[in-house]
C-alpha cells in the first residue's frame, strides 16, 4: 500500500495525478476462508480491518451484494458522539470515539473527523431532567458532556432560536464537545484500503443467498449467487437492514425490525452553523457540511420497510422542526432526499455476538445511530469473531438479553440523535 | 404517503391519521405463568421482519380509534388489503405467477 503523504502528493503531481495505485484489490474469491464477513459496509469493513490488524487473521473475505460502502454508510448524516446513558453502551461508544480520534492516522486516510461538538436542545422539563441525568452519568463514566443554559446556548449558536417566544421554547441544552462528524465515504474507503493491504479479500457483487449449515447446527460457509459455495470456519453477518434476511436463511428469528430512515441535504449556502444541533422534542437535527449544504435528519417511519425510501409526512415534520429551531433557514431549498434501511431493536442498542447456529455471529441492530459506532463496532465484532465468543465490550450486547431481560434501554440517549 | 383503508370507517384515509403497531397475528402464550423465558421473549420481542408481504396491526388513532390489520408489501409498500381483527387476509391472485390478475 502506497503511503499517502504530502510528499506522495508532490511526487504524483509530476505525472498529473494519473498514476495513483488502486485503493483496494478486486480478487476472485477462494473456495475457503477462516472467516467470512457478510456485508461490506462501514461496520463490515472495520471488522475486517481489526481482524487483520489486531488479531492477525487475514484469511478473511468480506462479501458484498452490491459495491462496497453503498448502503447505510453512504446514506447517514455522519454524526459521531458517545454520550450514552448506561455503562455498557457508554463503554462501547466511548471506545469508538477514542478510535475516531486517531482514525485518520491509523488508516493513513483522511476521514475528515471534525470535533465540532453536538448539542441536544431541551424544550421541556422532562428533556432537561433526562439530559441532566445523562450528563451526570457521563461524568461518572469519564465521557465529556455538559449542560448549558438557554443564554449560553444562544451565545454559542447565534442562529438558533432560543427566544421565549418560540413555539417550543428552548430551556437549555447538553453538549458533548468532543463529538462532531466525519466524511462517511472516506471512513469506509479508508477501512477497505487498509484491510485490503493487510490481505483481506473484498468481494463485491457477490450476493449471499443461503447459509451452509450441517447436521450439528454448525455453519460451514455461505451460498452465493455469483460464486457458488464459499466455505468458512466462522461467518459474521453485518448486514444492517438485511440482518433479518440473514437470520431467516439460517432459520431463526431476531428481535430486530427494519425501518426506513430518511435524510435531506439543501443547496449549498454560506457557512452559518459550525456545529451539530439536534432536538429530541421537535424531532430533527442539522449540521452544515464543508460544501455548505445543510445536512438534515429525520425520524424513522413507524412501519417495516425495505424500499430505501420513506414517507412524506416524516419529511414535512422534520422540516417543520428545523424551521422551528432555525427560522433563518425557512427559504433554503432542499437538493436531495433519500432513505436507508435501519435495523432497530426494542432497547435501541445493537446486537453483537453469537446466534443459535454455532460459529455464526451477528452484528446488527445499530438502528438509527450506527455511523458513530463504526470503529467500535468493528473492533468489538473482530474480537468476537477471532475468539469465537464476545469480549468484554460486546458481551452485554448479546441477543440473549431479550430472553434474560437484561436490556440496555437507550431510547433516551438514542432518541432522534443519530 | 400511504393511503390506508379503514375497515371500520369504510374509507381511505391518509397515513398520518394512523399508527402502525407492528406485526399482526402474534399469539400470546396461553399460559403465561408457565411458559419458558424463550417463549415469552418470542412473544414480546422476536419478529418476522418480513421482506415482502407483511401482515401488520394498525391503529386509526386520529380517526375512529379502532384497530385493524393491513397486508402490505414491505419492498414496494403497496397495500394489498385491510381486514378486521380476528379474521385472516383474503387470498389474492399473484399477478406475476398467474400471468393475469
Amino acid at each position: 500500500m502506497e503511503k499517502y503523504s504530502g510528499l506522495s502528493l508532490v511526487k504524483h503531481s509530476l505525472s498529473h495525478h494519473e498514476n495513483w495505485e488502486r485503493q483496494w484489490a478486486n480478487p476472485t474469491p477462494n473456495k475457503k476462508y477462516d472467516i467470512i464477513i457478510v456485508g461490506a459496509g462501514g461496520h463490515g469493513l472495520a471488522t475486517a480491518y481489526y481482524l487483520a490488524k489486531v488479531h492477525g487473521i487475514t484469511n478473511v473475505a468480506v462479501l458484498e451484494k452490491n459495491h462496497l460502502a453503498g448502503g447505510n454508510i453512504a446514506r447517514n448524516t455522519t454524526i459521531v458522539r458517545s454520550n450514552y446513558l448506561w455503562d455498557e453502551s457508554a463503554a462501547l461508544y466511548e471506545h469508538s470515539m477514542k478510535l475516531w480520534e486517531g482514525l485518520s492516522q491509523d488508516l493513513n486516510y483522511n476521514v475528515m473527523f471534525s470535533q465540532r461538538g453536538v448539542y441536544h436542545t431541551c424544550h421541556t422539563l422532562g428533556d432537561m431532567r433526562a439530559n441532566e441525568r445523562l450528563v451526570h452519568a457521563n461524568q461518572i463514566q469519564g465521557v465529556d458532556n455538559e449542560m448549558l443554559t438557554a443564554e449560553q446556548l444562544q451565545k454559542e449558536i447565534p442562529t438558533l432560536d432560543c427566544s421565549a417566544g418560540a413555539r417550543y421554547p428552548i430551556m437549555g441544552a447538553s453538549v458533548q464537545r468532543r463529538a462532531g462528524n466525519a466524511r462517511h465515504d472516506a471512513v469506509a474507503w479508508g477501512y477497505a484500503r487498509a484491510a485490503s493491504a493487510l490481505g483481506v479479500h473484498l468481494i463485491q457483487n457477490c450476493e449471499v443467498t443461503g447459509m451452509i449449515i450441517d447436521g450439528s447446527n454448525t455453519i460451514r460457509g455461505v451460498k452465493t449467487k455469483q460464486y457458488g459455495e464459499i466455505r468458512a470456519d466462522r461467518v459474521g453477518c453485518v448486514a444492517a437492514g438485511n440482518s433479518g434476511e440473514m437470520a431467516r436463511m439460517a432459520g431463526f428469528e431476531m428481535p430486530v425490525e427494519s425501518h426506513p430512515l430518511q435524510a435531506l441535504v439543501s443547496e449549498p449556502i454560506k457557512p452559518f452553523l459550525d456545529t451539530v444541533v439536534m432536538s429530541n422534542h421537535v424531532h430533527g437535527y442539522m449540521s452544515q457540511s464543508d460544501k455548505g449544504d445543510l445536512v438534515i435528519g429525520a425520524g424513522i417511519d413507524g412501519w417495516v420497510g425495505y424500499g430505501q425510501r420513506g414517507s412524506y409526512p416524516i419529511i414535512e415534520h422534520t422540516i417543520q422542526a428545523i424551521v422551528e429551531m432555525f427560522p433563518c433557514t425557512s427559504r433554503v431549498r432542499m437538493n436531495r432526499q433519500w432513505g436507508g434501511i435501519v435495523d432497530t431493536t426494542p432497547d435501541a442498542c445493537p446486537i453483537i455476538g453469537t446466534t443459535p447456529v454455532k460459529n455464526m455471529f451477528m452484528n446488527c441492530g445499530w438502528g438509527t445511530g450506527g455511523f458513530k459506532g463504526t470503529p467500535g463496532s468493528g473492533w468489538a465484532f473482530a474480537e468476537t469473531l477471532a475468539q469465537g465468543k464476545p469480549g468484554d465490550l460486546a458481551a452485554p450486547f448479546s441477543m440473549d438479553r431479550f430472553v434474560t431481560g437484561a436490556l440496555i434501554d437507550e431510547h433516551g440517549a438514542a432518541g432522534v440523535a443519530h | 404517503m400511504l393511503h390506508i383503508y379503514c375497515p371500520h370507517c369504510c374509507e381511505y384515509r391518509e397515513e398520518e391519521e394512523f399508527h402502525c403497531k407492528g406485526q399482526a397475528h402474534i399469539a400470546r402464550p396461553l399460559d403465561p405463568d408457565n411458559c419458558s423465558e424463550q417463549e415469552w421473549a418470542n412473544f414480546i420481542f422476536f419478529r418476522k421482519n418480513t421482506k415482502g408481504q407483511h401482515q401488520e396491526l394498525w391503529h386509526h388513532s386520529a380517526g375512529c380509534g379502532k384497530f385493524f390489520n393491513v397486508s402490505r408489501n414491505t419492498i414496494t409498500y403497496k397495500i394489498e388489503q385491510s381486514y378486521l381483527l380476528g379474521t385472516a387476509p383474503q387470498p389474492v391472485l399473484d399477478v406475476n405467477k398467474e400471468g393475469k390478475a
